[in-house]
Formats: C-alpha cells, sequence, structure tokens
C-alpha cells in the first residue's frame, strides 16, 4: 500500500523566536530551519509500515519555498521513497495546504496519509482534519498507536481525558501524535543515498489549485513578560508568602 | 451577526469550557445559540439551558453523535452552523479534532486558540508556542474558530434558554468507535482547578507522584506533568500541560522536578503565581517562577505537605 507523508519546514523546536521590532512578523532571518518535529514522527511511522512490509512505497510531500528541499531530503533520509514540492513564496494557510494535499491525494491514490498533529511554527492544528474533510476520508487525529489490519486500521487517540481507540477503513488520514513513536537519525549512507531518490517540483497552478488566504495577519506582538520573582530559602518561607504575601493559599 | 457555540460534554455533564467560550461569543454579538451534539444527552443540553444570554439549547441526541466522531459530528455542525456568522468550540480535543473537519467543510479557512476578541473580524492567538501573538483579521465568510477557555471568564448560569431538537443525523460506516480509557480521578479538572500541582522528569518514577497527589488533595490541587514524565511513562498523557498538551492558568502552579522548556511554559505561563521548585538554580523555569525554591524535590515536597 501507498503512503503519503506531509511535512513542513519550520523553526528548529530549540529556538527561541523574537519578535520584529516593527511588530510586522517573527524574525526568521539566520534562524535554524527544520523539519516539523511532528511531521518527523509522521515519516518514522511511514517507515516502520514500510519495514514490517505493510507499506510498499512512501512518498513525502512539501509545501513551501525552494529551500524545502532539505526537509524533504531529510525525510527521504530517514526511508521515503520519493519526493514532492509543492513550490510557493507565500505560505498557504492550512486550508490551502490541505487543497494542495487532497489534488496530490487524487493523483497518488493512496491508501494511508500520515500528517503531523501540529506545525510548531502557526500551532493550527488543522491541516489533517481539513484534508480527511476534503476527501471525505475517516480521520485518527492525535494518535499515539497505530495499527494496520487488512483493510482498515486501529487507531489510539490522545484525547483530554485519556485514550480513544478508533477502528478507521482505509484509505484514512491519520495526524501523528509526539508518543507515537521516537523517530531515529538518518545516517550517512542514507543521507548520501537520499540525494540519488527521486525529487519532483510542481506548482499550485500545475494542481489546479489557486490560494485564497482569508487570514490577514495584521501584527505580532510578544506576549507579556512575567515579573522576575525572587528565590526563597526555605519551605517555611514559601509557605509564609503563598498564604501572607500571595495569599493564593 | 449570530453565533455557533458547540458545548464540550461526555452526554452527561457540560464541561466548563463551553461556558468560557460562550462569554467569548457573547464579545461577538448578542444571538448566541449552543449546539449540544451527543447520545442519551438530554442532561446537558438542560445544563446548557441555564447558561446565561443564550438565545436557543440546539439538542442533536442521536446514537451517531455518543462518541463525537469527527466524521459525523462534523456534517452536522456545517448543516447547521451555514446560516451562523461564527461558529466557536472550546479548544479542547474535541473541539480540535472536529472544528477543522467543519471549516473544510464550509470551505473557510479556521482560526484555533483565539485568545482575545477584538471585533467581530479580528482576533489575537498565540504562535509559536506562545512566543508570539498574531492579530489577524479574518474575511472568511463564516468565522470558525477555537477559544482558548483560560482566556475568558465563565458566563454565568442562571439563565433559562429554550431547546429545541433536531433531527439531522449524519451515520459514517467508515469510523468505528472501539473503547475508551477514561482516567477516573476525585481531584478537579486540570484545566479548570485554583491550584495546579506539575511533576517532571525529576520525579524519577510514577510511584514518587504520590508525593503530589498526597500535597494535592491537601491543596484541592490538580496534578499535570511535564511531556518528559509522560513519555517515561510516570504518569497518562492526559496530564501532559503545554504547548501539545493542556493549557492551565490556575491561581498557583507548584513546577516540581520540571526545567521549564518553551514547550512547557507555553502551557502553564499564564498562571497568577508560579512556584519553582528544582535542584538546578540555572532551571529556566526559575525565570517565570514568582517563588524559586533551590532544592531536592525529595526532601522538600513532603516538608511542604507538612506545612500547608
Ligand atoms: C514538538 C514538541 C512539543 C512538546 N510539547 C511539550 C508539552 O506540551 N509539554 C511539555 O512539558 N513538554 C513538551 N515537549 C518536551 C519539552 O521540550 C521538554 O523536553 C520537556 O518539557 C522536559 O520535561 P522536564 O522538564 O520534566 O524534563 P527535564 O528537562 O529533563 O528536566 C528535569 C528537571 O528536574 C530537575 N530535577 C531532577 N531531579 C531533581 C530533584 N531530585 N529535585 C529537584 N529537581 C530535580 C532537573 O534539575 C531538571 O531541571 C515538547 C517537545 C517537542 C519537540
Ligand atoms: N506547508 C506544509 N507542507 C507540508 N505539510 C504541511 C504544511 N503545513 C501543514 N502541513 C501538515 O499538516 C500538519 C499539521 O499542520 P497545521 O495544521 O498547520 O498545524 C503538519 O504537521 C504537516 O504534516
Amino acid at each position: 500500500m501507498k503512503v503519503l507523508v506531509a511535512v513542513k519546514r519550520v523553526i528548529d523546536y530549540n529556538v527561541k523566536v523574537r519578535v520584529k521590532p516593527d511588530h510586522s512578523d517573527v524574525d526568521l532571518n539566520n534562524v535554524k530551519m527544520a523539519i516539523n518535529p511532528f511531521c518527523e514522527i509522521a515519516v518514522e511511522e511511514a517507515v516502520r509500515l514500510k519495514e514490517k512490509g505493510v507499506a510498499s512505497e512512501i512518498i513525502v510531500v512539501s509545501i513551501g519555498p525552494k529551500e524545502a528541499q532539505e526537509q524533504i531530503r531529510t525525510a527521504l533520509a530517514l526511508g521515503a521513497d520519493r519526493g514532492l514540492l509543492i513550490q510557493t513564496e507565500e505560505m498557504p494557510s492550512s486550508l490551502g495546504v490541505a487543497k494542495l494535499l487532497k489534488a496530490v491525494v487524487d493523483e497518488e491514490q493512496p491508501q494511508l496519509i500520515i500528517l503531523g498533529k501540529q506545525s510548531i511554527d502557526t500551532d493550527n492544528n488543522q491541516t489533517g482534519q481539513m484534508l480527511a474533510a476534503l476527501t471525505d476520508y475517516p480521520q485518527g487525529a492525535f494518535a499515539s498507536s497505530v495499527e494496520v489490519e487488512g483493510d482498515h486500521i486501529n487507531v489510539a487517540r490522545e484525547i483530554d481525558g485519556g485514550l480513544q481507540t478508533l477502528k478507521l477503513s482505509l484509505p484514512a488520514v491519520i495526524t501523528a501524535d509526539l508518543r507515537l513513536n521516537e523517530p531515529r537519525y538518518a545516517s550517512l549512507p542514507n543521507i548520501m543515498k537520499a540525494k540519488r531518490k527521486p525529487l519532483d517540483t510542481k506548482t499550485p497552478a500545475d494542481l489546479g489549485v489557486t490560494l485564497n488566504n482569508t487570514l490577514k495577519t495584521v501584527k505580532v506582538e510578544p506576549p507579556a513578560e512575567r515579573q522576575a520573582g525572587i528565590k526563597v530559602a526555605s519551605v517555611e518561607e514559601l509557605v509564609d508568602k503563598l498564604k501572607n504575601e500571595a495569599k493564593v493559599i | 451577526m449570530s453565533i455557533l457555540v458547540i458545548a464540550e460534554h461526555n452526554n452527561l455533564d457540560l464541561h466548563k469550557p463551553t461556558l468560557n467560550t460562550v462569554t467569548a461569543a457573547l464579545a461577538l454579538g448578542d444571538d448566541v445559540d449552543i449546539l449540544v451534539a451527543g447520545a442519551n444527552c438530554g442532561k446537558v443540553a438542560e445544563q446548557a439551558a441555564q447558561i446565561a444570554k443564550i438565545r436557543k439549547v440546539l439538542l442533536a441526541d442521536h446514537a451517531a453523535y455518543e462518541h463525537q466522531l469527527a466524521e459525523n459530528v462534523a456534517k452536522l455542525i456545517a448543516t447547521v452552523g451555514k446560516s451562523y456568522s461564527h461558529i466557536l468550540a472550546p479548544a479542547g480535543t474535541q473541539g480540535k479534532n472536529t472544528l477543522p473537519r467543519v471549516a473544510a467543510l464550509l470551505d473557510v479557512d479556521q482560526l484555533s486558540d483565539v485568545i482575545r476578541i477584538d471585533s467581530p473580524d479580528t482576533f489575537a492567538r498565540p504562535i509559536y508556542a506562545g512566543n508570539a501573538i498574531a492579530t489577524v483579521q479574518s474575511s472568511a465568510a463564516i468565522k470558525v474558530m477555537t477559544i482558548r477557555a483560560t482566556n475568558f471568564d465563565a458566563v454565568a448560569t442562571n439563565g433559562n434558554a429554550p431547546i429545541e431538537t433536531l433531527d439531522d443525523t449524519f451515520s459514517t460506516s467508515n469510523a468505528t468507535f472501539i473503547k475508551e480509557e477514561i482516567a477516573e480521578s476525585d481531584r478537579p479538572e486540570l484545566t479548570v482547578a485554583d491550584v495546579v500541582i506539575s511533576g517532571g522528569r525529576g520525579m524519577a518514577s510514577g510511584e514518587n507522584f504520590e508525593m503530589l497527589y498526597t500535597l494535592a488533595d491537601k491543596l484541592n490541587a490538580a496534578v499535570g506533568a511535564s511531556r518528559a514524565a509522560v513519555d517515561a511513562g510516570f504518569v497518562p498523557n492526559d496530564m501532559q500541560v503545554g504547548q501539545t498538551g493542556k493549557i492551565v492558568a490556575p491561581n498557583l502552579y507548584i513546577a516540581v522536578g520540571i526545567s521549564g522548556a518553551i514547550q512547557h511554559l507555553a502551557g502553564m505561563k499564564d498562571s497568577k503565581v508560579i512556584v519553582a521548585i528544582n535542584k538546578d538554580e540555572e532551571a529556566p523555569i526559575f525565570q517565570v517562577a514568582d517563588y524559586g525554591l533551590v532544592a531536592d524535590l525529595f526532601e522538600v515536597v513532603p516538608q511542604l505537605e507538612n506545612l500547608v
């Protein structure tokens, strides 16, 4: 079975982002970029399905600038078979991304589509669910374990109260939560091999999709800073402060 | 301006974030309706009817909605919601699972985790794990958004709105509910508790969390955790606080053996008073703590329990 994985190029999760002085956006100049952590988990899950003989081919797709090729190459080094970059300078909204992915699904007809649950830049947590709506496929969002059995997939999902398990018929859309797996590191030979794997480039127009982002960012501000606090020397002092100064216990 | 609020519930009780979401809805306009979709959930509709200042409750009571399967509920919400200007849901896992599916069915962009309403089309939301706040203007035909409950007060519940029953049923055969493992606890719910005590990797084991539970019972507190504690298997995932877990903003947050990674801070830094207990005086958690105690948690947590 064919598996499609969507990976996004985002700021590295260790970087603390800063807002530009003119409040137009965050400053991404000279900032380390990486594959979105949840997308890395999505790729790893696809590779494990291939190692188990469940998946036959893994296609990774990314929507973004030319540089997003780097993240596709990373995914190829982790074990994906071929890549597709949908090149656009303007980052589309999640609905825009979902529409582009829908066009790819129509062409490639994968049985399973794995996305990350959330991009760590926009923190949207939308695209997988939107793609599921556009394709009318069932969805397993926030997956912490998946198991393919014949023509369906069992998905354990992280929900507010605990865990929920669903049985979805294939094709289906899954979004990966952090606990789904721990991604491997790409080995040097695999990084070299990834350079020779096919990587196609298309534009939204090639796919017949017109993007119309209705969300306009008016300004971007730093969050309210917390006042620096104090260190207390003992538990007695702490309890005294909480009772008599902060009055919270 | 008419606003549809999707109730969060478990077929028995209306969840409190719904009340905060109604406050956000009332900042948009006066005509606010509540949709309760579930199975045998008449009790929830009755609770929703008591929400002050709302117009009416819409009740869709059918087996297809019992487990909030997004496939079914999203079609219902999109059908009912297309005559509204705004569709809002609390930003819990139910809302996050369903609302983007609704937005795509309605062919509109969605806003997640709205923390402030400036006008009927302009909203603020955190991005980059809360390291920046974006003000966003939406020209979407219907504004679909999830609301971060901790940023809005709860509306009063002294109302008496009419309940209208809906017959629309959407039922897929592509998704079937198998089971749910829900953590049972007598302690307050994390997202609504006045006091939250969270443990991190420093707790070293699940057994050691007992210390926090005992302390929590004395303070009527909820117990949370860092992702590292969840990943290490000390505690279940529903206790995770942070960018990808629960967002909490209690009066008092006590972080025990937690270093203070930005992803953790994203879930708790709006707490009123923050206490950090960590043996490493350089731990970043101290940068957001009002009261920091540099100490071995195994020594001071039992002392704390004796003194409160
Ligand atoms: C995409 C992504 C999303 C994430 N989302 C979340 C999230 O939602 N929530 C979250 O929490 N994390 C999240 N993380 C993980 C996050 O980056 C950190 O790894 C995690 O928060 C660290 O947990 P910790 O502070 O418990 O562990 P550590 O960073 O290992 O810190 C343990 C602390 O305990 C202290 N300690 C140890 N022993 C003792 C002792 N005896 N007494 C006192 N102090 C002691 C140490 O000094 C240390 O500071 C996410 C990561 C990624 C990549
Ligand atoms: N530009 C993009 N290119 C490829 N995949 C994306 C893109 N944006 C979002 N996704 C996918 O959708 C997931 C959720 O993203 P979001 O809805 O933006 O939080 C990500 O983890 C990716 O798998």
